[in-house]
């Protein structure tokens, strides 16, 4: 099947009923998506399709059909996507696993909300679970963020 | 790790064994649902209704018309994890949007349990301007609200049987993949239990009755 990731058509030969996430890191190598419960609990496996956070643990592969598949990978080329540098200067990362998860729900939340407040961010992130408990950090690189993006605009 | 698909609600709790634990604890307990009548055959009415009650605040029906902005899960219909809300059109908060996890189709059944099921239209709640509850509501107050257009979202009885009898969310209640109970009335004894009531001039219970 072809599979539209990060901008670039790729041929996967891989079951239909196999996750996307396998996919994405053991077909295609991209292992900035990470595997957390497999059932889409934790948020660690988020990309995005079409612009939408998406858990990828749970979804077929076969159901993604042409739609266009973002990764932790395809945000930015050089790390210079607002939430990415966001999270940099606020040191959000302390393991470091769920992170990528964090960053493409936050990303996806603010292209749907520029400016979401407090409230909102918590909604939205509610998905995504961070052992290292790194909340307060989270919501003030969301918040970061969203002022890059403002800036910039 | 392989690269088949994934089998059983154990796999991968390495991670959140805690949260993983009370998932797959709570997803497979809790009380039976509201008895139906046996019949539908009873020219009444009012009985034929009880059997449309008895589907509507099935947990297939109740979790997605919930009292409160938090839809319930589960067989036992606890609070849906993750704090997931209602949101402004039903469809989830912005960011975490119902279709964040709830796909198109249920996913395989090699998938396991305690997998976000989905469905053709998309996954969504009543939006706020109508919430249609029906979690914890009597006979009478349940009949009451359905057939009211001002709290149905402007439904007329034609309205509510394409959503009972056609709706593919609806009808995903009776398929409602791996490892979840279906809704305990069939789904052709629901739909003419609904007719029944709305030919005969949509009928609620007395009062009385509703207080049991």
């Amino acid at each position: 099947m072809r599979l539209n990731v990060n901008g670039t058509e790729r041929q996967v030969d891989a079951p239909d009923d196999m996750p996307l996430l396998w996919v994405l890191r053991d077909v295609l190598g991209l292992t900035g998506t990470k595997f957390g419960c497999g059932m889409a609990q934790c948020g660690a496996c988020t990309v995005h399709i079409e612009g939408q956070a998406v858990r990828s643990c749970v979804l077929p592969v076969s159901a993604v059909g042409n739609r266009m598949v973002t990764t932790i990978e395809g945000l930015s080329s050089d790390g210079s996507h607002p939430v990415q540098r966001a999270w940099a200067e606020q040191d959000v990362v302390q393991c470091g696993y769920c992170q990528p998860g964090q960053i493409m729900s936050a990303a996806a939340l603010l292209a749907q909300n520029p400016e979401p407040t407090d409230q909102e961010i918590d909604l939205a992130m509610a998905g995504n679970i961070c052992r290292c408990g790194t909340y307060q950090r989270i919501r003030e690189a969301v918040r970061s963020a969203a002022s890059k993006r403002r800036a910039e605009r | 790790m392989t690269m088949r698909a994934p089998r059983g609600a154990a796999r991968g709790c390495w991670l959140f064994t805690s949260a993983c634990l009370i998932v797959a604890c709570s997803h497979t307990q809790g009380p039976a649902a509201a008895a139906a009548p046996t019949t539908t055959a009873a020219s009444d009415p009012v009985v034929a209704f009880e059997t449309v009650r008895a589907v509507l605040q099935s947990p297939r029906c109740v979790n997605c018309h919930p009292t409160g902005d938090q839809p319930t899960q589960g067989d036992d219909s606890h609070l849906h994890q993750q704090f997931v809300q209602r949101g402004p059109e039903g469809r989830g908060a912005t960011g975490l949007a119902c279709a964040t996890c709830h796909g198109k189709a249920n996913p395989p059944d090699s998938y396991g349990e305690h997998m976000p099921p989905g469905v053709s239209t998309d996954w969504r709640l009543p939006p706020p301007e109508h919430k249609m509850v029906f979690a914890g509501l009597s006979s009478r107050a349940l009949c009451l609200q359905i057939k009211d257009r001002k709290q149905n979202g402007g439904k007329d009885m034609a309205g509510l049987l394409h959503h009972i009898a056609d709706d593919p969310l609806t009808r995903w209640g009776w398929s409602p993949g791996y490892g979840r109970k279906p809704v305990p009335v069939p789904h052709d004894e629901f739909v003419r239990a609904f007719k029944q009531w709305a030919d005969a001039g949509a009928p609620c219970p007395p009062a009385r009755v509703a207080q049991h």
